[in-house]
């Protein structure tokens, strides 16, 4: 135990000494923080539109002041004809492009029949998808809002239309922030863990140093756990400080147990770390454990659901984020902080990130040799 | 007759097809500085290595502090000492720092390490430099100081790797002295070296050919042996066979 303490005490005075260290521990994963919360964005606003009205109705009028009034567009131009509509789609200035042909409002009226051209610029196919949306959504209140505006004959009751309304559970407002900085945290902990530990083992022995450790009576796990401590110390730090910043700067819900959060860390950091120390185990030098722990994190991150809903990947893409433990962190995460999901919800969490910790530490372990 | 401190049997070493180390026996008693002579390359590294633990032997038998090399490794190394050719401290703490660090993996009681700490920098005349970072002393006080670690808890064996490289005369000669005191303390020394004056000191040298012990005895015993006037000229007309 009292060794254990000693290489603890060492590594400490290391990590706290080392220049330029500090800055990567303790800001740039808020700058990271806060930079990523604001700008990895998924709702689509200011969309540029251009609306031509060659109508000039009440109805065309209607549906103009309709798409003005929306927050999501931007309408760049009020254009006379069509072929202005196209160019602007042509050279970017446009994301969207809506046509309301004349004598709309007349076959509107007449033949219960009129047509609105939207034409979108799909090379984001995403965007362009969410844009007519939005676009449609806004044709749909028209819609109703111009039937009821006109005089029925008593009878003469146009059907009524099922009328679809929305309730978003446990994230009302839409708010994008607090879908992602639960999971950029996750990210955060994970990075901090897995590059810190393996560089740090790795570069006792590209200076030599373990040579020495290797000679003195240090046991294996004493040696393990008195390298992985600080980190595991360190990653709960980083943790506290980014609730934290989520819950002054973000305002994010927490409607779940913090204990819980906490308790999930403090064994996915157990894998996480055991993750550093395994690759420190295959490497000779830190710019391998570097490259090798950025390719490991870079597809754990993309992959996680954290950028892109795991529901829209693939099948065999779907079955790998099951081994991905960031995917299961940020989906804890998100579950606890928004949902408030309860121990019992996701104890098979626990269940799984503890046994891949046992199994990502008996790897390295086994890794790790003494003696060559 | 005591049982000797280091017993050595035919230790073998290969990695792959090569023979890094070919059969050799020695016996060191307590308290001897037994030299390891041999070019770059002669195997005194990798012999090193398996009496102390860090390489499983290829075949053989050799015991250090009366265990076995092959299944007490980690008994041994309770007892021995090591300093390599690398330096062997930690460049990020200072002298403090890493006389507290490895007085405190060897197991010395906090009291034990506040007063080998005051000796240690009273003896090496440290006291302005207790706090500076080893990385910034020269080379001669780091060599000296990792050596008074490698047997500050000490050992009944200290390994050097060719701890005096690239230290200047004068130090190497204060190095020599620490090194004899060590000894006369009862401390069983084996040093590897290139330096052939360093080998003068040494009780008893074996000299090293691509990974064979060639010769074995006191340097007065290997001169008139080879019928040579010094070390230098042993070590060049065994080393070109």
């Amino acid at each position: 135990m009292r060794t254990i303490l000693f290489i603890i005490q060492k590594e400490f005075i290391q990590i706290f000494r080392n220049k330029g260290m500090l800055p990567i521990l303790f800001v740039m994963p808020f700058i990271q923080l806060i930079l990523l919360s604001y700008a990895a964005d998924y709702e689509v606003k200011n969309i540029k539109l251009n609306i031509i009205d060659n109508d000039m109705s009440h109805a065309s009028r209607l549906i103009v002041s309709k798409f003005q009034a929306n927050k999501h567009f931007d309408i760049v131009h009020f254009g006379a004809s069509a072929k202005q509509g196209f160019d602007d789609l042509n050279a970017g200035e446009a994301d969207l492009f809506v046509h309301i042909p004349m004598g709309f409002e007349k076959k509107l009226i007449q033949e219960k029949d009129g047509s609105i051209q939207i034409t979108a610029d799909a090379v984001n196919g995403v965007k362009a998808s969410i844009a007519t949306g939005y676009a449609q959504n806004i044709i749909a209140s028209f819609n109703k809002q111009f039937l009821k505006s006109l005089k029925h004959p008593v009878g003469m009751m146009p059907k009524p239309a099922i009328d679809v309304t929305y309730s978003n559970w446990y994230n009302p407002q839409l708010n994008y922030k607090n879908f992602m900085v639960p999971g950029i945290l996750v990210m955060l902990v994970t990075m901090i863990g897995a590059f810190l530990s393996g560089m740090n083992i790795v570069k006792e022995k590209e200076d030599g140093t373990i040579e020495q450790l290797n000679v003195t009576p240090i046991k294996k796990y004493q040696f393990i756990i008195g390298k992985l401590t600080p980190f595991w110390i360190l990653g709960m730090i980083i943790l506290t400080i980014g609730l934290v910043i989520g819950k002054i700067i973000f305002a994010i819900p927490m409607v779940g147990s913090l204990g819980l959060i906490y308790g999930f860390t403090a064994i996915y950091l157990l894998l996480i770390l055991g993750l550093g120390f395994f690759i420190s185990t295959i490497t000779t030098t830190q710019q391998q454990a570097l490259f090798l722990a950025w390719f490991v994190l870079v597809i754990f991150i993309l992959m996680s659901g954290l950028m892109t809903p795991i529901e829209s990947m693939p099948k065999w893409a779907q079955v790998l984020t099951k081994f991905n433990p960031i995917a299961w962190f940020v989906e804890f995460n998100r579950r606890v902080l928004l949902k408030g999901s309860s121990f019992l919800d996701v104890k098979y969490f626990f269940f799984y990130i503890a046994i891949a910790a046992v199994v990502m530490n008996v790897a390295a372990v086994a890794n790790y040799r003494k003696r060559a | 007759m005591d049982k000797p401190v280091i017993y050595s049997n035919d230790l073998t070493k290969n990695f792959g097809s090569f023979c890094a180390v070919n059969k050799i026996c020695f016996e060191i008693k307590k308290g001897e500085i037994f030299g390891f002579l041999g070019a770059n390359g002669a195997g005194k590294t990798t012999g090193i290595k398996m009496l102390t633990g860090l390489l499983t032997p290829s075949s053989g038998e050799a015991r250090v502090a009366g265990f076995d090399v092959f299944t007490e490794s980690e008994k041994i190394k309770k007892n021995i000492g090591y300093m390599s050719q690398k330096f062997s401290l930690y460049n990020d703490l200072t002298v403090n720092e890493n006389i507290r660090f490895y007085a405190g993996v060897y197991g010395l009681s906090k009291k034990e390490i506040k007063i080998k700490k005051k000796e240690l920098i009273a003896k090496l005349g440290l006291e302005d430099v207790q706090d500076t970072l080893a990385k910034e002393l020269p080379l001669g006080w780091k060599q000296k100081l990792a050596f008074s670690i490698a047997i500050i808890h000490q050992p009944k064996v200290v390994f050097l790797d060719e701890p005096t490289g690239g230290v200047d005369p004068i130090t190497r000669r204060q190095f020599w002295e620490m090194i004899f005191d060590a000894s006369a303390a009862g401390i069983t020394v084996l040093v590897t070296t290139h330096y052939m004056d360093e080998a003068e000191y040494c009780d008893r040298i074996s000299i090293m050919v691509d990974g064979k012990i060639v010769a074995l005895g006191t340097p007065k015993e290997l001169k008139n042996q080879y019928n040579e006037e010094d070390m230098n000229s042993i070590f060049v007309k065994l080393a070109r066979g």
